[in-house]
């Protein structure tokens, strides 16, 4: 593998760009991969790798914590999540804490753990959390289809669910951040295909990539971006094609599309951002827990002095914040990219805290 | 979040499938692959297969992945 790493790196060297570049990576796993391998220390300074809005945990809204809390405090629900989740803090509480009250928090490896205790438990109430981007989609639609096949009563889900290529877009406009490229996420993609980034090329002129999750998959894949970028066009490549086709997974793809419809979706740090998530069509409304559960909320508050918001839109990296590592540590972290083990504070205190 | 592991089908019975990935054997739910036939190398995110891939693509991950949980202590 050195020898794959050595090649790479001189291929990088030899497109090395004439003035920085910033590559954005959209998905909080890349973020984790890119520095677990210490890959900023192998590629030139011009190379300067963002991160993006990629981790659902950390761009879930105040307000959608805030509501989740609000269910569990007001009705006697069992709730499912995932575990990075629990210790995201809203506005005066988080998962965690309700637990440690008695609410019946629950996590699960699989929304299929949701959907087989509501069914083995008739007389509770459940609610699943549905967050993720298109790699999880269909996990949730695929149980949502159950439930109402098999006309369960008791199984709900509150859903989160948000789509990449509209947030690429979105991003694209916003003058206050730079992007020259995009390293596409490799799971979502596996769902989705190469073709809804294909817009991007087109219309911005800005090289996209689909790339794999290990160190040689990032390498290679910022290979091709500097070919692009360096040649002055723009494509979608897929590096990651052991697991990505064009079309994607058309099954899950036909899924998504039979059980949501797409929606305005408010992105922490970003905002409302249109048409970026997706809501129950009416056939399946009756499953949506925020309807089933309302609940009085007020004004969610932000987190005083955090920085997410900017760290998640790639204006800033995560020790440019004044709260980075001083107050906010994965034992005690106050915004949720320091929280979720795919944050890129979490990313960055674990492993680029120490410049070497 | 979108972490995917890759797999070998060992025995489909319905929409669910016996697993096997380094050593560990589970349950998953086929849905997503209907296509999918006993001794396919998959790949699994969260209790579902989301893809069907080669054989040889599987084996190479698996290594790398065996390399990360050995020096992760995890």
């Amino acid at each position: 593998m050195q020898k794959a790493i050595n090649n790479l790196k001189k291929a990088i060297e030899k497109n090395r760009p004439s003035s920085a570049i910033n590559i954005m990576e959209v998905c909080g796993t890349h973020t984790m991969a890119i520095s677990r391998n210490g890959l900023r220390q192998l590629i030139p300074d011009e190379l300067n790798l963002i991160s993006g809005p990629g981790c659902p945990v950390c761009v879930t809204s105040n307000r959608d914590i805030d509501h989740i809390i609000g269910i569990i405090r007001d009705y006697p629900v069992t709730l499912f999540t995932f575990g990075d989740m629990i210790r995201v803090p809203g506005t005066d509480s988080s998962l965690q804490l309700e637990k440690s009250r008695g609410k019946d928090v629950r996590i699960c490896y699989s929304p299929l753990d949701s959907f087989e205790y509501a069914k083995a438990n008739p007389d509770k109430e459940v609610v699943y959390i549905g967050i993720g981007f298109e790699t999880t989609t269909p996990l949730s639609a695929v149980i949502v289809k159950r439930a109402h096949t098999e006309n369960l009563k008791n199984f709900h889900i509150f859903n989160t669910h948000k789509l990449v290529p509209p947030a690429l877009e979105l991003l694209l406009l916003d003058e206050e951040i730079n992007i020259d490229a995009f390293l596409c996420p490799g799971h979502v993609s596996a769902i989705i295909g190469s073709h809804p980034y294909q817009f991007i090329a087109d219309k911005y002129n800005i090289p996209c990539v689909i790339s794999g999750f290990e160190p040689l998959d990032i390498l290679q894949s910022l290979d091709l971006i500097l070919k692009q970028y360096n040649k002055g066009s723009a494509s979608v490549q897929i590096q990651y094609d052991r697991i990505v086709k064009p079309e994607g997974n058309p099954t899950a793809a036909a899924l998504i599309e039979e059980v949501f419809e797409p929606a305005d979706s408010y992105w922490r740090g970003i905002g409302i951002l249109p048409l970026s998530g997706l809501k129950l069509r009416d056939g399946y409304a009756r499953f949506d827990a925020a309807a089933s559960f309302p609940v009085k909320l007020d004004n969610p508050k932000e987190l005083p002095g955090c920085k997410c918001g900017e760290v998640l839109k790639g204006i800033l990296k995560p020790h440019e914040c004044k709260l980075f590592a001083t107050v906010c540590k994965p034992e005690n972290p106050v915004g949720p990219c320091m929280v979720s083990s795919e944050g890129s504070c979490a990313a960055y205190y674990k492993y680029e805290r120490i410049k070497i | 979040m979108c972490l995917a592991i890759p797999a070998k089908i060992l025995k489909i019975t319905g929409n669910r499938a016996l697993i096997e990935s380094l050593g560990v054997k589970k349950e998953v739910d086929i849905t997503l692959i209907p296509d999918a036939i006993n001794g396919n190398y998959i790949i699994v995110h969260a209790g579902f297969a989301i893809q069907i891939i080669e054989k040889e693509e599987a084996l190479a991950t698996q290594g790398y992945w065996k390399e990360w949980l050995d020096a992760e202590g995890n």
